[in-house]
């Protein structure tokens, strides 16, 4: 580990991606190998899942190197695609009224491009407090002065929610960046990595231990016990990668949990959001407009980022 | 065909590509071809009508080779009253232009039949008018005049969903939310078919392209 160290920040960044693209393929080869086997209807569904997750990775870890290519504005404006596809996903689904108009045109059009740009300036303390705090009172005024009192707080509940998720939330997956100058990107890498691992893991055991789910009614595989594994996994990742953070491997383990306890409960969440919008995946269900699945995708990033943006900030004022 | 095809692109060309790319960054404009392929065959299209941007709709969401010719129908008086609008319609969407003024010695539907003798396909609103309510209006009957002249040309009905949220009635700019173009079966005119019967039955045939709702969305865009 220690020859690891002693590389050059860049030549760390150009290892993992080798190690990332080289699993990745190594993954899809095996997969393609395997798919040549005869297979019965489900197993064939099985691997059509399969397949769509695998080409998810590849899109995602794809958008990352991109991302990592083009520097600060490139990921500021890759994040800001992110968080418009995904709250336009988000109030597709979730039905407004004629009198949000304003309120959503300022949602995309002020909130959105705000947020990314005070991102790109690295005015931090505006960025963290421009969505909740003045975008919050903008809002429900707009909305007021529609003169339509139906509804009037679930409405405005519902876009500063998708705002607080699909901006603010997301906006601070790149905003790990600016935190620890040219080693910001592993930061990133580390969250994503870990989130995803999370996911992963509490699906797979979620399909093999089949125990009594938590909330039937929200989400009917899961359970605290997979949750649980799911997330020590993800610590233990967390802790072998953590030779790309600035933390010891102890604190790589407890960053490495928060983070992935709260992407994975966000999905959890928004699981129930998806029940309450009657719709079970944010996708291209046929009976839903045609949203592309995005929401689903970067969920647990919009719940984990935040939390792991600060538990970072706070770890760094303890050990400046 | 337009002569400018071998050209290198136009501006009005370009003009398209900036105007189908930001149609499909603010509504996704997704077309779902249910009943049909997206294929060159010379067709109507005809769908309900709830925005200014239903057209726009149905052009972003037709593969690019079949845009150019497949043409709306636009009101000569507004459409060429200023430059701007009269080189977007002509140049860019290669409108057919009809007169709104009823005169008696003109048959209003002229212009569509000579664009149909050409070959090229139209989209058309047989609502005649946009409405905000849930279903279509009543259809008028030109559809049924222009069946009973083109019997060939295959008459493709489409539901255009979601639209009257991204600019209601009264607003300018759009908000992002994702809409539908659902392209359902070839409807043919039966022969001896009465004119009503055709129409309702053409209606009927865009409402039943409609998506099921969602449940417990009780929120939905006010009527």
């Amino acid at each position: 580990m220690s020859v690891l160290k002693s590389l050059s920040a860049n030549e760390q960044v150009a290892l993992l991606f080798v190690i990332l693209f080289g699993v990745l393929g190594l993954v899809s080869a095996v997969t393609g190998l395997l798919g040549l086997r005869e297979a019965d209807e489900r197993l064939h569904q099985r691997r059509q899942r399969w397949a769509r997750e695998l080409r998810a990775l590849w899109i995602g870890a794809g958008l990352f190197w991109l991302a990592w290519m083009t520097g600060r504005a490139g990921a500021t404006l890759l994040f800001g695609l992110i968080s418009f596809l995904a709250l336009r996903e988000y109030i597709t689904l979730l039905k407004t009224r004629r009198g949000d108009h304003r309120s959503l045109l300022l949602a995309f059009f002020v909130a959105l491009p705000v947020q990314y740009l005070l991102l790109a300036q690295g005015s931090y303390e505006l960025f963290a407090v421009f969505i909740p705090v003045y975008v919050f009172l903008a809002i429900p005024v707009l909305s007021a002065l529609a003169g339509d009192p139906e509804r009037f707080l679930e409405r405005n509940a519902k876009i500063q929610w998708g705002l607080t998720v699909c901006v603010y939330g997301l906006s601070h997956a790149p905003a790990l960046v600016l935190l620890d100058g040219q080693r910001g990107a592993f930061l990133l890498f580390f969250l994503v990595m870990v989130v995803a691992c999370a996911q992963l893991v509490q699906n797979a055991a979620e399909r093999h231990w089949r125990r009594r789910p938590v909330a039937r009614h929200i989400d009917r595989g899961f359970s605290l016990r997979a949750w649980a594994t799911g997330c020590l996994v993800a610590a233990w990742l967390g802790a072998a990668l953590y030779w790309i953070t600035p933390f010891k491997a102890p604190g790589a383990l407890a960053m490495a949990g928060i983070a992935a306890a709260a992407g994975t409960l966000g999905e959890f969440v928004m699981s129930a959001l998806k029940r309450d919008a009657g719709v079970r995946v944010w996708g291209n269900a046929p009976s839903v407009t045609g949203a592309v699945g995005l929401l689903d995708r970067v969920a647990p990033l919009c719940f984990a980022a935040p939390v792991f943006f600060h538990s970072v900030r706070w770890y760094f004022q303890l050990r400046p | 065909m337009r002569p400018d095809k071998m050209l290198p692109m136009t501006r009005a060309d370009a003009m398209g590509l900036v105007l189908a790319f930001v149609a499909r960054l603010i509504t996704g404009a997704q077309g779902h071809w249910r009943g049909c392929p997206p294929k060159a065959e010379q067709r109507i299209y005809f769908a309900n009508h709830q925005s200014h941007l239903d057209w726009v709709l149905i052009w972003a969401a037709l593969p690019h080779e079949l845009r150019a010719n497949t043409r709306p129908i636009a009101a000569r008086d507004y459409w060429t009253s200023s430059r701007f609008k009269h080189w977007l319609t002509r140049e860019v969407f290669n409108a057919v232009y009809v007169n709104r003024a009823r005169t008696d010695d003109q048959d209003p539907l002229e212009p569509l039949v000579d664009a149909l003798r050409r070959g090229d396909s139209l989209v058309i609103f047989p609502e005649g008018t946009r409405s905000n309510l849930g279903l279509p209006q009543a259809f008028k009957s030109g559809l049924y005049h222009l069946a009973q002249q083109f019997p060939q040309v295959q008459l493709i009905p489409a539901w255009i969903d979601n639209v009257q949220r991204v600019m209601p009635k009264g607003e300018v700019l759009p908000v992002p939310i994702l809409c539908t173009v659902t392209f359902g079966a070839p409807l043919g005119l039966a022969p001896g078919e009465d004119k009503r019967a055709f129409l309702d039955r053409a209606r009927q045939a865009v409402i039943d392209l409609q998506p099921a709702p969602l449940a417990a969305n009780e929120t939905q865009a006010a009527p």
